[in-house]
């Protein structure tokens, strides 16, 4: 055999296992069309599903006309309120302790709000018979401001009239929420009170959406003689979605399979329930017939999960030579008409405590009131751990705002806060033990990588010959260093809707020597099936294109809290090498028995136990499986194959250091991403081109955040953003040249090391893209100006700081 | 975004498509490449029960280079605007703007009749057009006519085409030698339309001034063109300052695409003033 030939590296890489450049094994069918999204799903007899919005922000629903519609021919049905009533389904429960209507029961309380449901024999005519449905409304005052709706005398959700105790503690008026507390408020008061220099700013994360390619959808398929569900989905968490219908709808769970097909991105929007899920359910327990909902572009925009939408009110305490002494924080979260934020259970505003970022703040408090709005509900992580980036945004704006009081370097600033190497593992001011890191290594290799010190001269130059009337082109330079908190989590703290949230995975090897996984999770184009056959490959010995993955059938995979928060490696990764670490434990004593002799007096060796000492005598893996199949092994089941499911001990808490440089038109607004450099820490690198995908991928929509992706509505509720055309998605033109760089500093909890990567170009991304336009600026005075920097609102800086004469 | 029901026809000669357009009246309509009008009925905010699709006459087609006059056939796309060499040369304006509009998939399918006849203030072609002077042949039951593309647009969507008039053919002079040209654009991303553009002809002591998306219609300006040609840049820009008048929008409020018109506008100018010869 070849085996004896080769050395240990090249064994190890026909593996093609951790660290190796991989190519995505998804993409083959990807690239030729063949991947089976939901709506590919046709099942015989299949209805579809479609909605009567509201075209009010705020109205109440006087009544509602069916007839015209179900005169049409092949209209099925019309499902409003009072037909889901009767069986409790008019309202949902939402994964932040609310209730969401299904249908408007009574009133609808954004634009956009799911009015009627339509069923029909086909697509064509569902859309046609939501015409002609006529709802009368009468409108009411909308709120749209947050601020605003926490003094008005109306009354957004009548339905908690009276009810001043909330899922989250005290109400304190009838459009508030919650209010959440972290640190010390007394501390940091008197810390302000105290410090030499204190700089207090207003920073807003304006509201934004995922927009996934891919928008929301499901196919409901009852059937009745068997008595089981089988519900398709764009489902970011399959086996919580079965818990949730079992929950809502009184089926057993075992009745219930829920499949997540291929999906289109997620990004967040795609964790939460939505009207479309439990209608069709509905209508298909109803009628005896699959039943198909797929919203279409401007719905998924106007009525989905939404993004961000946060005031962060901010002071930041320091000495004069820079050192901060304090940080405090006040955010108002504007939530919309329902709080259907998909956080776990007891953080009401995620993670966003995690606002001290990097550095080594002693002191520090956060309070966050929820708000209900006129506004799509939502509020989800938007490529982003719970309300991470939103964190990292306001502790990189308020760096800088300090930067320019203390008239410091804003570097440097960073550098002399920068919480040191040997202070990990570091306990927070808010409350977090941070695992792992070494932010001044990855800084310094940072600005190095792009001559800081030569962009900073050459900035000063342009400067001077703006002033002098050379050119209208400002330079500006971006700086970031987030920390992100990632992998929810500990089962201790972290539950959704009571379902604590660790996650699985299953592994069987055939006889042959190749082998199944599968995982709680569910891909969205992060590349698991790539990637976790390689943590198997490292971990056992057997060649990763060997290995299936499966997820996202709860009727196969092990139940798990699927994927979003960047959580699917450092939950479901540990899981998938710990399930692996199990086989090898038997295969050890397989090769043992094997080779005569005792358990003790063999080795793990890339891809077989050998017999210590005589490297000549071993057993591959593959050998191993076999024998677990055909042999009679005293002491032994036969097979192999194991389970784990992983309760994560900590958060991991991947980093990074992302620079951009940017020259800014002055008299049109236009900007130009000239160099953006990322380099991310994310501890072990697993698949170093999947982890160079995700960074380009993630920087390049939090160039669209920190740019021009926006929802926004007018005073009267509506949506201006409501199609691509509005809604800024980058394309190729748009999207600059990337330069990626790592450290690498494992996680010291994790069981391969592993810290998560998905998610940390869009944290870091959007201050560092938002920092270089401030920066540019920085220098005629600016201080503060909100996203997203598209044209008109750069033009507007540069036009209040006098510079268009 | 699904439209309502219609019916499709497709005639294969320019009467029998007005046959239908007559026969139907205001329940039809006509489609070219159907990048303004699909999004516009997948919206439901154009319904009609007859669409009329032109890809099948020939003689709606084709692009003729002469020495004076260039003439476009109304279904040439834009993309042919683009990669026809005999077009860049005698009027290198087309090409450049062509290059401006949306993306090449919108292109492959979108023409310049359809750009033209929409009646969009965010359309390119039309205030080229008028920059160049073309003039827009329609046929109708009675007959064909000529209308100046200066003379064409009325407000949004309505233009000086009848109903029962199709647009067949546009021609532009080819201008002279020595002149030049630029198309600036400002917009917010790849495929969309303009916050502001400028058409720009100058050379030989005459100039030609057009902008789009900055009121309802394209607007060319006698007074900004006269400025120019008389080199008076700053008179140029004063002139059509006063004769557009933007909306506040997504793109920005009127204060800035007021700016931002000037702006492009004498970026517009610089470009072809280093153009002509
Ligand atoms: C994403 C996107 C971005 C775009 N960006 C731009 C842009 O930046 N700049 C720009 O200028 N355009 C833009 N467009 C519009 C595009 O150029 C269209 O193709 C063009 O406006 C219409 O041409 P069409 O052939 O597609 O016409 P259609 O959509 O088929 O027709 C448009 C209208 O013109 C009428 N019509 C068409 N042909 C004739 C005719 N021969 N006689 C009489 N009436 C006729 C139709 O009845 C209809 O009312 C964009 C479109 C999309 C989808």
């Amino acid at each position: 055999m070849t085996d004896q030939t080769l050395t240990p590296e090249e064994r190890a890489a026909n593996l093609k296992g951790m660290g190796c450049a991989r190519k995505r094994v998804e993409d083959v069918r990807f690239t030729q069309g063949k991947g089976n999204y939901v709506d590919d799903i046709k099942l015989d007899g299949m209805l579809f599903g479609d909605f009567v919005r509201s075209p009010y922000a705020h109205a109440r629903v006087v009544s509602v006309n069916k007839e015209a519609a179900l005169a049409l021919p092949g209209v099925i049905a019309v499902l409003t309120a009072e037909d889901l009533s009767p069986l409790g389904l008019h309202w949902m429960p939402t994964l932040a302790g609310d209730k969401q209507m299904v249908l408007a029961d009574g009133k609808v309380l954004f634009q956009g709000q799911e009015v009627a449901y339509v069923v029909a024999e086909d697509r064509y005519v569902a859309a046609d018979a939501v015409e002609l449905v006529e709802v009368e409304y009468e409108e009411l005052p909308v709120i749209t401001d947050p601020f605003e709706s926490l003094k008005s005398d109306v009354v957004l959700r009548e339905d908690l009239e009276g009810q001043t105790e909330g899922a989250h503690g005290p109400r304190k008026h009838h459009n508030h929420i919650f209010t959440w507390e972290q640190g010390d408020k007394d501390a940091t008061e008197s810390v302000l009170a105290e410090a030499d220099v204190v700089a207090e700013e207003m920073i807003y994360y304006h509201r934004t959406h995922p927009c996934p390619l891919e928008t929301c959808g499901c196919v409901a398929s009852m059937d009745k003689v068997t008595g089981k569900l089988t519900l398709y989905g764009t489902f970011q968490a399959p086996h919580a979605i079965r818990t949730v219908v079992s929950l809502i709808s009184g089926l057993a769970e075992h009745n219930i399979r829920v499949i997540s097909p291929d999906i289109g991105g997620g990004f967040g929007n795609k964790v939460g329930a939505y009207a479309g899920y439990v209608c069709s359910v509905v209508a298909s327990i109803v009628t005896g017939k699959p039943v198909k909902w797929v919203e279409d572009r401007m719905e998924n925009l106007m009525s989905t999960a939404f993004a961000r939408d946060y005031w962060m009110q901010g002071k930041i305490a320091a000495t004069k030579d820079g050192k901060i002494t304090g940080l405090w924080c006040h955010t108002t979260a504007d939530h919309g008409g329902f709080d259907a934020c998909a956080d776990p259970t007891k953080f009401p505003a995620g993670f966003m405590n995690i606002c001290t970022g990097s550095y080594d703040i002693p002191t520090a408090y956060l309070a966050v009131d929820g708000v209900y709005t006129n506004k799509a509900p939502g509020g989800v992580a938007y490529r982003c751990s719970f309300r991470v980036t939103e964190a990292a945004y306001f502790i990189e704006r308020m760096i800088e705002v300090l930067a320019i009081k203390l008239n410091m370097d804003a570097a440097e600033l960073r550098r002399i806060n920068f919480i040191r190497k040997d202070q990990f593992p570091y306990q927070s001011a808010l409350g977090w033990e941070y695992d792992s890191g070494d932010y001044h290594t990855a800084w310094d290799k940072a600005l190095k990588a792009v001559n800081y010190e030569g962009l900073r001269a050459e900035q000063a130059q342009r400067i001077a010959d703006f002033k002098a009337g050379k050119t209208r082109k400002l330079l500006g330079i971006g700086l970031t260093h987030f920390t992100e908190i990632v992998g929810a989590g500990p089962v201790k703290n972290c539950d959704i809707l009571g379902l604590g949230m660790f996650d699985s995975c299953e592994i069987r090897i055939h006889p042959t020597g190749s082998a199944i996984a599968r995982l709680g999770t569910i891909s969205q184009g992060q590349g698991h099936a790539t990637t976790f056959a390689q943590i198997i490959a490292s971990e056992i010995g057997l060649p990763a294109d060997d290995i299936t993955l499966e997820e996202g059938d709860t009727d196969t995979a092990p139940y798990g809290l699927g994927t979003y928060g960047s959580r699917s490696t450092p939950v479901a990764g540990a899981a998938t090498a710990m399930a692996a670490r199990k086989i090898r434990a038997k295969a050890q004593m397989i090769a043992a028995y094997l080779l005569e002799v005792h358990d003790n007096d063999v080795e793990w060796d890339v891809d077989r136990f050998a017999v210590k000492g005589a490297p000549e005598r071993f057993k591959t893996m593959k050998e191993i499986a076999f024998a677990a199949y055909n042999q009679a092994i005293p002491g032994l089941e036969p097979g192999l194959e194991a389970v784990s499911y992983y309760d994560p001990p900590n958060m991991t808490y991947p980093f990074g250091a992302y620079i951009c440089v940017m020259e800014i038109d002055v008299d049109t607004g236009e900007w130009e991403v000239r160099q953006f450099y990322a380099l991310d820490d994310c501890g072990t690198r697993i698949n170093p081109m999947i982890i160079e995908g995700q960074v380009h991928g993630g920087v390049t929509e939090a160039l669209a955040i920190a740019m021009g992706q926006e929802i926004a509505y007018d005073d009267m509720g509506n949506v201006k953003t409501g199609t691509l055309m509005d809604f800024f998605l980058p394309t190729a033109w748009e999207t600059p040249n990337y330069t990626t760089d790592h450290t690498v500093t494992p996680s010291p909890h994790h069981p391969i090391g592993a810290k998560g990567v998905g998610e940390s170009p869009n944290v870091g991304g959007v201050p560092a893209f938002s920092n270089a336009v401030h920066d540019a600026f920085r220098h005629f005075g600016l201080v503060q100006s909100h996203m997203p920097h598209d044209h008109w609102r750069i033009w507007k800086i540069a036009n209040g700081l006098g510079m268009h004469g | 975004m699904i439209p309502a029901g219609f019916e499709y026809h497709r005639p294969g000669d320019i009467a029998s498509a007005i046959g239908i357009l007559q026969e139907y009246g205001d329940e039809a309509r006509v489609i070219a490449g159907g990048h303004s009008l699909i999004p516009m009925m997948k919206l439901r905010m154009a319904e009609m029960g007859h669409l009329v699709d032109l890809q099948a006459i020939e003689e709606l087609k084709g692009i003729e280079v002469g020495p004076d006059t260039v003439t476009l056939g109304a279904m040439v796309t834009q993309h042919e605007l683009i990669t026809h060499s005999g077009l860049a040369e005698a009027i290198p304006l087309i090409r450049e703007a062509a290059l401006q509009i949306a993306d090449p998939q919108v292109r492959y399918m979108g023409t310049v009749g359809g750009n033209v006849a929409n009646g969009d203030p965010g359309n390119d072609m039309p205030g080229l057009m008028q920059c160049l002077n073309a003039s827009f042949e329609l046929s109708g039951p009675d007959g064909n006519r000529t209308v100046a593309a200066r003379d064409f647009y009325e407000a949004a969507y309505f233009t000086a085409r009848e109903d029962e008039e199709i647009l067949i053919r546009i021609s532009i002079p080819v201008p002279g030698a020595g002149v030049g040209q630029a198309y600036q654009k400002q917009k917010r991303k790849i495929g969309d339309y303009a916050t502001a553009a400028a058409a720009v002809m100058v050379g030989n002591g005459q100039a030609s001034v057009a902008m789009t998306n900055l009121a309802d219609t394209p607007i060319w300006s006698d007074e900004a063109s006269t400025a120019l040609a008389g080199g008076d840049v700053e008179g140029c820009v004063a002139a059509m300052l006063d004769a557009i008048d933007p909306v506040a929008d997504n793109r920005g409020p009127v204060e800035f695409k007021k700016h931002v018109a000037a702006v492009v506008l004498r970026r517009a100018i610089d470009r072809a003033q280093s153009r002509a010869g």
